[in-house]
């Protein structure tokens, strides 16, 4: 498997590893994530497929510490070091990046203003001099162009009268900014048109590299036919019940997450089949 | 309200010690207030006889009043015989004699708004040297801007050198019995600006009161008179960016604005009188009456404020807008934190034809604050076709604040249009985590958001007020989301 590819044939970084995580609602203590084993090598690119209600985004802000979950058993690490420990700007400072599945607008406050505020705590945290706005604006003006965002765009507040697709591209074009070591990818395509998909994901392409791990979550194979990964883990009801290549996308959009479903419960236990 | 009643009856029932101490030290009044102290500070100051008496009449007038209780505030009865009304300019015996002596909390404000070292001293009311080269610089400007004819000077001054304009205007715009609080300005007040520009001139530069600061420990009852004859344009600035240490102190301002034919006045106020403590111990209480005539046709007055400090805000910049097509507008930010309460808006008065006018209005409130918009549109019967846009948003922080919004709209002109927008939000969750995920700390995140929100006010403030207001709203939000 792709997964175990990595440490025989390269000696990757483990980025991110995951032990049996559970998490519940803290509000009325409902599990979602019924223990979730995953580990991300430097350079891979893994997506987490499932069907609604699988758990896909309660991961993604698990991950990113996000209030209002309670994790109640197992670990993460982030490049060794204990994710779930840090506050959500440190993780942030640190290399994680989340791109959200409903960009949240923030009226009044430019979104080079916002992204350059966001890009000093990040330089600030790694130890290297702030940036100012005229060296950010160069800084910029290529990832700005990846990601098509206009100049109009880059001056209005923070996604306030974005169209879906221009809310998508200002998340990548701020991945492209802030350089992280792990980007998660919440839903990245959901809400958008096929030019605005080709847009995002070839920015995404763009900032695919050695250094730097990605976690698509998807509901829909359509985004991978964009953004190949190396490994394709298929959520259902808060576990990993299935782990394989590419065409474990294909065989998804061909019968349903229904198919999953059922073998899982024919193999009696997931966990089982989540290992393969 | 009750609590006035045991002042007037011990007003009339008691002999006050009071009085003038000659010694040089404490070269203040004894408190109490009585006919007598009004006599005793017109005559230091030199008064002629039309201006003591025009005190006195306002002072018999607001033994008449009731201090009004309509306001969204409460707090302790004052007891206006306690108050000292008039105190000379400390020296150095009185106030700190270095930075060592001042409340590091004060400081450390001063610090994060990035006043210089030498400012902060000012600021903090340490006599040092610095003082007085600030009043040499205010001279200076002075001597340039009377070559253009501009006057520019405290109020006493312009008492002595320009009578015949003080008389004019003078309560031309808040009458002496126009409230409680302008009624006992009027009786008591101790100093001010007086500003006039004279025929067809653009003011060549901001006129500001920042340079009288460290004189503000003197007075809390200042009165500022702008005069702006036709065709002339200024734009003035009244910082009250020294938090004061003194609990609970009153301050009554009175602020009249006049704009002759074509006229511009921007007047822009940053307010950062001290709050108080967190628990809500102290602060300053502050009843200010501001108002601007538009006077002459196609006059404009604008009012900008950010009001982040005071226990107690009660303010209502308004505009009378009398001459056609004049226009009147009022932008406003007003912060409550802690257990500050902070009544203000404003007031527009449409008489003449096609006056227009605009309100802005940002409330935040944050911790125990509470926040309250208080606005009235009139238009009057000949005011034809008048226009007026309010726009008023509240924001929250945290479960135990508030925002009140209280519009009254009185119409008697059917030609009028006017529109009220109003809004009520919580800062988000879902902004704060999206500004951590970016790698802001939560106090930034919050800072950040509540500059937003206030942005449409803020772009209305010069420049080095803007940034000044912006750090203000971030020092004074701090801690209140944790």
């Amino acid at each position: 498997m792709n997964g175990e590819r990595g440490t025989s044939e390269k000696k990757e970084m483990t980025m991110l590893q995951i032990e049996n995580l559970h998490a519940r609602i803290q509000d009325d203590g409902t599990e979602i994530l019924k223990g979730i084993d995953l580990t991300i090598r430097a350079g891979e690119v893994h997506a987490i497929m499932g069907p609604n209600g699988s758990g896909k985004s309660t991961l993604a802000h698990v991950l990113s510490g996000r209030d209002g979950y309670e994790v109640t058993a197992g670990r993460v690490l982030y490049q060794g070091k204990d994710l779930l420990a840090m506050a959500p700007e440190i993780r942030a400072r640190e290399g994680v990046f989340l791109s959200f599945q409903y960009p949240v607008e923030i009226p009044g406050v430019a979104n080079t203003y916002f992204l350059r505020m966001s890009l000093n705590a990040v330089r600030k945290h790694r130890g290297l001099p702030e940036i100012d706005a005229m060296d950010f604006m160069e800084l910029i003006e290529g990832k700005a162009k990846l990601l098509e965002m206009e100049d109009a765009l880059m001056a209005r507040s923070v996604n306030e009268g974005f169209s879906g697709g221009e809310k998508k591209r200002n998340e990548i074009f701020q991945m492209a900014v802030l350089d992280p070591k792990l980007a998660i990818l919440d839903e990245t395509d959901s809400g958008l048109d096929i030019d605005a998909l080709r847009v995002v994901a070839t920015g995404i392409n763009a900032l695919r590299s050695p250094e730097r791990a990605m976690l698509v979550i998807t509901h829909y194979q359509r985004l991978l036919n964009y953004i190949e990964p190396d490994v394709v883990h298929v959520l259902a009801d808060g576990r990993i019940v299935k782990t394989g290549d590419r065409t474990l996308a294909h065989l998804l959009e061909e019968k349903g997450y229904g198919w999953i479903e059922a073998e899982g419960a024919a193999a009696g236990t997931t966990a089982a089949v989540a290992k393969g | 309200m009750s609590s006035q009643n045991p002042v007037l009856d011990e007003l009339t029932s008691q002999e006050y010690q009071h009085g003038f101490v000659t010694d040089i030290a404490s070269d203040s009044f004894l408190p109490g207030l009585d006919e007598e102290v009004i006599r005793k500070l017109s005559a230091i100051k030199g008064e002629p006889e039309w201006l003591l008496e025009w005190r006195l009449k306002a002072y018999r007038h607001w033994l008449t009043m009731k201090e009004p209780t309509w306001a969204m505030v409460h707090y302790p009865a004052i007891d206006y015989q306690k108050i000292v009304y008039y105190s000379a300019p400390k020296t150095q015996k009185d106030g700190p004699k270095s930075l060592a002596d001042v409340d590091p909390e004060l400081l450390a404000t001063y610090e994060k708004l990035g006043v210089p070292l030498e400012e902060r001293a000012i600021l903090a009311g340490v006599a040092v040297d610095a003082v007085f080269d600030s009043v040499s610089v205010a001279t200076t400007f002075r001597e340039k801007l009377s070559e253009m004819g501009v006057i520019f000077c405290s109020f006493s001054e312009a008492v002595k050198s320009h009578p015949e304009l003080v008389r004019k205007y003078l309560g031309s715009v808040v009458p002496q019995g126009d409230n409680f609080f302008a009624a006992l300005n009027s009786a008591v007040f101790s100093d001010g600006s007086f500003c006039y520009i004279p025929k067809g001139v653009t003011c060549p530069m901001e006129l500001s009161t920042y340079f009288r600061i460290n004189q503000a420990n003197t007075g809390q009852f200042e009165r500022t008179l702008i005069i702006a004859a036709e065709g002339a344009t200024v734009s003035y600035l009244e910082g009250c960016t020294a938090p004061k240490r003194d609990t609970n102190q009153l301050h009554a301002a009175v602020v009249e604005l006049v704009a002759l034919d074509d006229a511009k006045i921007k007047y822009s106020t940053v307010q950062n009188w001290y709050p108080g403590d967190r628990e809500g111990k102290g602060g300053i209480y502050n009843f200010v009456t501001k108002r601007g005539k538009c006077a002459g046709k196609r006059s404009r007055i604008s009012w900008t404020q950010v009001e982040t400090g005071s226990a107690i805000t009660w303010k209502y910049p308004s505009c009378v807008l009398l001459g056609d097509d004049s226009v009147g507008e009022f932008y406003s930010v007003a912060l409550a934190n802690s257990f500050q309460q902070a009544d203000t808006g404003t007031k527009m008065i449409h008489i003449g034809k096609n006056t227009r006018s605009t309100i802005v209005s940002k409330g935040i409130s944050a911790g125990h604050g509470q926040n309250t918009y208080r606005g009235q549109v009139w238009i009057q019967k000949g005011a034809e076709g008048a226009r007026n846009h309010s726009q008023c948003d509240s924001l929250l922080l945290g479960a135990h604040c508030g925002a009140h919004t209280f519009p009254d709209i009185q119409v008697k002109n059917s030609t009028a249009q006017l529109e009220h927008e109003a809004s009520t939000s919580k800062i988000g969750e879902d902004q704060l985590f999206y500004c951590r995920q970016r790698g802001l700390s939560n106090e930034d995140a919050v800072s950040m958001i509540v500059n937003g929100f206030a942005r449409r006010v803020l772009k209305e403030l010069p420049m080095e007020f803007a940034v000044e207001a912006q750090k203000l709203l971030g020092v004074s939000l701090e801690g209140s989301v944790g």
